[in-house]
């Protein structure tokens, strides 16, 4: 039962060629929206998704079934609803997504209309990084194929379901994967976070109620429809369900993207899938959800790779595209540079992100140019509170504060040396 | 209300409110930027910060931004709790890494949001270290200065200009630190509000262009409360001056009419008070140099050895002026100053707001409105202010659904996410294109003949007892129907409707809508052109024809004009006649004009800035203004002109006079309500007109004379050209300045309301003259169709912000932003005419008795047959409104 263990990847091909419809259809595909279209209600599919366990995997984790169940289903002056995929997948470090839209398009378009079922959407959205054309070409031809084979358009499978799906690529910011700053996108306004509440749920797209859903989420959604609740609660090995593209990257030996269940073990991904690192090279710490995650040390190898369980030692499982840092790479200066992505692609909306990070970025600078003054580490400190979850707009800066504070916290004697003098030579990253 | 505790103390707040506004209006101080009582809240700046707990036993708390949150029973907060004030201290220290140390070299420097919440929050060491970035500025044109760099993004004025002010041309560019609020290019900002960025920016973004080439600081300016002289609708403004100049001119808070807004007119017309066309001393044909006491006996002896003189009122003139000259001439030779056809629309004005029994609303109760029919008017031109007022009804019905969605009126950006699928109708049937398009549901064009029938036909849609138009187009039925429906449907239906067109007919077509309408909370507004066209109108009196007749039947040989340019309110040729048929023609007046060229004697008068004065709004609201500083000493108060010169005359200060006018027209008897008299005191001395920061008074005239001369006495008003006096008990609505401890911005308004954006403590300027009671007959005088006769033109006066209004065309900056000078065409008629936009044509009257050479501009919703212009402009003033001429391309000749 290989196939069954990798749901997500079972119709990737080592060669990188996509799956057709065709080829999609051939291992089941579709058979999960026929069975909800044809033996299940909308709140059914709500029901089996949020009895699956499914959790968001765009990084916050929140119970994907629960979400769609507070969508106001009332017929008001609202009643249009939107279903949105979030494919703006711009986290360093983060390309889970991108294997999913290159590789088998369908599985999600087959996602977005059980998602859109579920929550009666006729309308649906695809948000997808600008830089991803391959993707959007090979997504646009799977709509299309979806289209004239039935599965999208009037009368889904012969049902009284109608969808039309739109793909619109982005014009390209990092603030766009945050689901309301995406909304304000896609409505042609700047990309700048909506306050909530109201939640999207209640007042999203065109202020109509919207659920926007990750790709990877989605994705598991016809695998939960085609073979039940309890064969997918059955994939986890810790508290989580389901499986979950896993990444690596950095000074590993084949740095890689495998489809695993959740909870596996950090030090199975690294040292079994990414063979460990390269040769020369100790591992110093790692970011194990992305950019936006704080360090965890060597110590914490053992921590599965569940929601829970990365949150316990201190981080978040986030994307789950693991960072390695080796013992060549200084951590400042690999702070130095998440900072200044931070720094660029906030939005500019509040102020402690618009102009904290700015002034993260140089107290970094300075440090490494051995400006650095000992109290400049208290300030960086401080901003990490200041710029911490409930301060600012939207989860950016909090994300951008967690590589730094935990930063400070593990490799302090890093930023100690740059300012005390006896600069270590280091590789720069 | 609820209950909620504050740093241990209980308080009740209004429900639904968010934290930040409930703290405020209590009185408490918390810093804030993007949060402005009218804009709502965009928890952008995070200044706010205050510490929120969970229950009774909540040690911690959680830190929360006050203005995103709503305020519940039983919420326990902190502004108090160390974190909290950490908090918003770090935050005014981010802002201020970028933000330049240029205080002193800052036009907003002394009344700067930015340094009171910085000092408020007591961030004062800098310990960023890098630059600070820095941004190219831009020309917005004429009225406001731009320096980005001083820039917090708090983005009020993007959030002001475009959601509020419907504006387009001011945009939000660029990203993190280096958001750029500007135009796509240089160039004037297109909005007929920009003004208000000055005070909407929270720093020295947006300052006042026309206060740069005159600049003194908040505290140097001497100041009284004063009221918009620029159109009918009574704006309260803070005139500031200094050295005998006017400065500038700020918003006056006041809760029903203007709020916290004016238009461009409003602020940027009071040039005129300084320009050297002002008469500064009075003028005697042929003796070029006279005295005050000269002129005045002079005037006294024209005044005794001519037949009876006749007495020329003016709409820009106070009751008190007016008043004191048809004292002056009597009744039967007394008239009012305006021509016959705006003298017929002002008492069918007057008569309906009088008799209608239809309420005539104050721009906070236009901005309830559910839906809102506009008839014959384009607002943002006739009275700019109220079509910001329209503006905002149109959103009520999305805070409506937002209600339905749990979404409360302040959470800004979700409330209009919904705009796009609910408003509030607003049908506009105006003669072409107007500024608030944008906003309407519908709209109609036609000639005013064909407003009218419209009109006429809602109402009898609505009720099948009002009269129908005869043979009504299938388009205009239809219309009709839909529009009426949706009045119908409304709680608080609005009709708008005024002078503006110059059509008695689409005046009472708005009654009949108005009448018809079944809803108890129905509202007729009219716009006014001038200030005190409606205080004049209801003072009561004959129009300038009559005046005319008067003197051409010998029954008069002299004549006073108070205030008032005849020649914009009757054709040059007849205005020129009548001048000479008169053997003595006295003009007060505070600037030089046509008319004043043609006086024997003309007698300088005080602007609104160096005299009080009752002027009545559109609204019917008597509202009282007060000298700024003293008039220069030959200048007198037109009032005291012809007071002075009357016989045993009784009324020796300006309070006799208001209670005179006051008893002798009945409908103008609570004017003396309108403001205190002289006698009122605070602690038992006068209101400053200066702050108590006011400097270099001792210094001031020192290039003159080393002895600082007396100040001033006012003996005619509450105030006094003085710093001293306690300005703590002062009620709000007769402070000079707003100005209260540690808020030295306008926004120190909050510590002076009810409730933030609410009323001030102890009531709103001025006093509603008029409640509906009544009812009038149904009008049924409907006009027929207008069916444009071949070869002819009729001309369609089109009022413009910049242009239309006398005052405000003596003021420099304004005059920059003058529409170009040109008639507009239908494209139909340009055909025939064989000219496009930019071509020459001649306009001819029937009668040949002129003839006119003006460019083209070909406007696509302007009907067939009229041809427009723009109302007021000097250039026209030979033109009548609404006569017939002929048109004829100029061909332009070949250059070899």
């Amino acid at each position: 039962m290989e196939k069954m263990d990798k749901p997500l990847t079972k119709n990737i091909r080592p060669d990188r060629a996509f799956a057709t419809l065709a080829d999609y259809e051939s291992t089941g595909g579709y058979q999960g929206l026929r069975k909800a279209i044809t033996e299940l209600s909308p709140k059914e599919v709500q029901q089996w998704v949020k009895d699956s366990g499914l959790r968001g995997r765009g990084g916050a984790g929140f119970g994907t079934g629960l979400k769609w169940s507070l969508v106001p289903m009332d017929a008001n002056v609202l009643q249009t609803r939107y279903l949105v995929a979030n494919a703006d997948e711009m986290e360093p470090g983060a390309f889970k997504d991108r294997l999913l839209l290159e590789q088998d398009p369908h599985q999600l378009i087959e996602g977005m209309i059980i998602a859109a079922y579920a929550i009666q959407a006729k309308i649906a959205y695809i948000f997808m990084r600008g830089e991803y054309h391959l993707a959007a070409k090979r997504v646009e031809n799977a709509l299309q194929e979806a289209r004239t084979e039935g599965y999208l358009g009037e009368h889904i499978l012969n049902s009284e379901f109608n969808l039309q799906i739109y793909l619109h690529t982005s014009a390209g910011r990092y603030i766009c994967g945050e689901e309301t700053a995406l909304l304000n996108a896609l409505e042609g306004k700047r990309a700048t976070p909506r306050a909530k509440p109201p939640f999207p749920l209640v007042s999203g797209l065109w202020g109509k109620p919207t659920v926007v859903n990750n790709v990877e989420t989605l994705c598991n959604v016809p695998h939960i429809l085609q073979n039940g609740v309890e064969w997918y609660q059955g994939l986890g090995r810790g508290s989580d369900q389901g499986t979950k593209l896993f990444g690596a990257s950095g000074r590993l030996k084949y740095p890689g993207l495998w489809e695993l269940p959740m909870g596996t073990p950090i030090r199975e991904i690294i040292e079994e899938h990414a063979g460990g690192m390269r040769d020369g090279y100790k591992l110093r710490g790692f970011l194990p959800g992305g950019a936006s995650t704080d360090f965890l040390l060597p110590e914490h190898l053992d921590v599965l790779m569940d929601y829970e369980a990365v949150a316990k030692a201190g981080s978040r499982l986030g994307t789950g595209t693991l960072i390695v840092l080796d013992d060549k790479t200084c951590p400042v200066q690999m702070v130095l540079n998440l900072e200044q992505f931070f720094a660029q692609e906030s939005c500019g909306w509040c102020t402690p992100c618009r102009d904290g990070l700015p002034w993260t970025v140089t107290l970094l600078k300075d440090i490494i140019a051995g400006k650095g003054r000992i109290e400049d580490l208290d300030t960086l400190a401080g901003l990490t509170r200041m710029l911490g979850p409930g301060n600012t707009f939207c989860a950016l800066a909090p994300g951008a504060m967690e590589p730094l504070q935990s930063a400070l916290k593990y490799f302090r004697e890093d930023f100690e040396r740059y300012i005390v003098g006896s600069h270590a030579v280091m590789e720069s990253s | 209300m609820v209950r909620i505790e504050i740093d241990g103390q209980s308080y009740d707040v209004q429900d639904g409110e968010n934290l930040l506004s409930a703290c405020l209006s209590l009185g408490l101080d918390l810093p804030y930027f993007c949060w402005h009582p009218a804009l709502g809240s965009a928890g952008a700046c995070r200044q706010c910060a205050v510490i929120q707990y969970k229950d009774a036993e909540d040690r911690r708390g959680r830190l929360v931004m006050a203005c995103m949150t709503p305020v519940a029973d039983a919420m326990r907060i902190s502004l108090d709790a160390e974190q909290a004030r950490q908090f918003r201290s770090d935050n005014i220290e981010l802002l201020m890494t970028n933000h330049p140390h240029d205080c002193p070299v800052c036009e907003e420097g002394g009344e700067c949001h930015l340094q009171d919440m910085t000092v408020m929050t007591g961030h004062t060491f800098r310990r960023y270290r890098g630059l600070k970035r820095t941004h190219n500025n831009q020309n917005l044109g004429p009225f406001i200065n731009h320096e980005m760099n001083r820039c917090i993004a708090c983005y009020r004025c993007v959030r002001f200009y475009d959601d509020y002010a419907g504006g387009k041309d001011l945009q939000v560019f660029g990203v993190h630190n280096n958001v750029y609020f500007g135009r796509f290019e240089d160039g004037a900002l297109e909005s007929e509000f920009s003004g208000n960025l000055v005070e909407v920016c929270p720093t020295g973004v947006f300052t006042d262009k026309t206060f740069s080439a005159h600049y003194a600081r908040k505290w140097d300016l001497q100041s009284a409360p004063s009221i918009c002289v620029h159109c009918g609708l009574g704006c309260n403004i803070a005139p500031g001056e200094r050295y005998g100049e006017l400065r500038r001119v700020i918003n006056r808070y006041n809760g029903e009419v203007n709020g916290y807004f004016l238009c461009d007119r409003g602020r940027f017309g009071y040039g005129f008070v300084n320009s050297p066309e002002r008469i500064r001393k009075p003028q005697l044909k042929g003796y070029p140099d006279i005295t005050v006491d000269t002129a005045e006996s002079y005037f006294r002896n024209l005044l005794k050895a001519s037949k009876p003189a006749i007495g020329i009122g003016s709409p820009r003139a106070p009751l008190e002026a007016n008043f004191a000259l048809r004292m002056l001439v009597g009744e039967e030779n007394f008239f009012l100053g305006l021509e016959d056809t705006e003298h017929a629309l002002l008492n069918a004005i007057v008569e309906m707001m009088l008799d209608g029994g239809i309420h005539s609303p104050s721009l906070r109760e236009v901005e309830q409105a559910d839906a809102v029919l506009i008839l014959g008017e384009d607002v943002t031109h006739s009275a700019p202010r109220l079509a910001l007022s329209l503006r905002q009804a149109a959103r009520n019905a999305s805070f409506e659904l937002a209600g339905s969605l749990h979404i409360l009126p302040w959470q800004d950006a979700a409330v209009r996410n919904l705009d796009k699928h609910v408003s509030s109708p607003v049908f506009i049937a105006s003669v072409c294109a107007t500024r608030l398009d944008d906003a309407a549901a519908n709209t109609y064009r036609g000639s005013p003949e064909d407003i009218a029938r419209l009109g006429f036909a809602i109402a009898h849609s609505l009720d099948e007892s009002a009269p129908a138009p005869a043979a009504l187009g299938d388009t205009e039925q239809l219309l009709a129907a839909a529009i009426a429906d949706s009045l119908k449907q409304a709680k608080r239906p609005l009709i708008v409707s005024g002078t503006g067109c110059s059509s008695l007919a689409v005046i009472q077509a708005a009654y009949n809508v108005a009448k018809a309408l079944p809803s108890i909370n129905k509202q007729l507004v009219f716009t006014v052109p001038e200030c005190n066209s409606l205080g004049l109108a209801i003072m009561g009196g004959r129009p300038l024809s009559q005046a005319f007749e008067r003197i051409g039947n010998g029954l008069a040989d002299s004549m006073i004009i108070l205030e008032n340019d005849l020649y914009r309110r009757a054709p040059s040729r007849n205005v020129d006649l009548f001048l000479q048929l008169a053997d003595h023609v006295i003009v007060i007046d505070s600037l030089e004009n046509k008319t004043t060229e043609h006086a024997e004697l003309v007698l300088p008068t005080s602007t609104f800035a160096e005299s009080e004065g009752t002027l009545v709004n559109n609204e019917g609201r008597a509202q009282r203004y007060f000298p700024v500083y003293p008039e220069t000493e030959s200048v007198r108060g037109s009032w005291q002109w012809l007071t002075i010169v009357m016989e045993d005359c009784q009324w020796r200060h300006h309070d006799q006079l208001t209670a005179a006018c006051a008893s002798a027209f009945p409908d103008l008897a609570d004017i003396i309500q309108a403001a205190p008299g002289a006698g009122y005191t605070v602690k038992g001395s006068k209101i400053p007109r200066q702050p108590h920061r006011y400097s270099g008074r001792t210094a001031m005239h020192a290039n003159a004379n080393v002895s600082e001369p007396g100040q001033p006495h006012d003996i005619e008003t509450p105030f006094a050209f003085s710093m001293e006096g306690d300005m703590a008990q002062i009620p709000p609505v007769l402070l000079p300045v707003i100005w209260t401890p540690g808020w030295n911005s306008n926004q120190a308004i909050n510590k002076f309301q009810q409730e933030t954006g609410g009323h001030l403590r102890g009531g709103d300027a001025g006093i509603r003259l008029i409640e509906a009671s009544g009812t009038l007959p149904w009008f049924r005088d409907i006009p027929a169709e207008f069916i444009p006769t071949p070869g002819r033109w009729r001309i369609m006066p089109l009022p413009h912000i910049f242009g239309s209004e006398e005052l405000s065309l003596h003021s420099p900056s304004l005059l920059e932003r003058l529409p170009d000078f040109c008639i507009l065409l239908n494209p139909l008629d340009a055909e025939t005419l064989g000219v496009d936009t930019g071509d020459q044509v001649e306009i001819s009257s029937l009668a040949g008795t002129w003839v006119l050479k003006v460019p083209v501009r070909i406007e696509l919703t302007l009907p067939p047959g009229l041809l427009g212009i723009t109302a007021g402009l000097p250039a026209f003033q030979s033109m009548k409104s609404w006569a017939q001429v002929t048109l004829r391309k100029v061909e332009q000749q070949v250059q070899l």
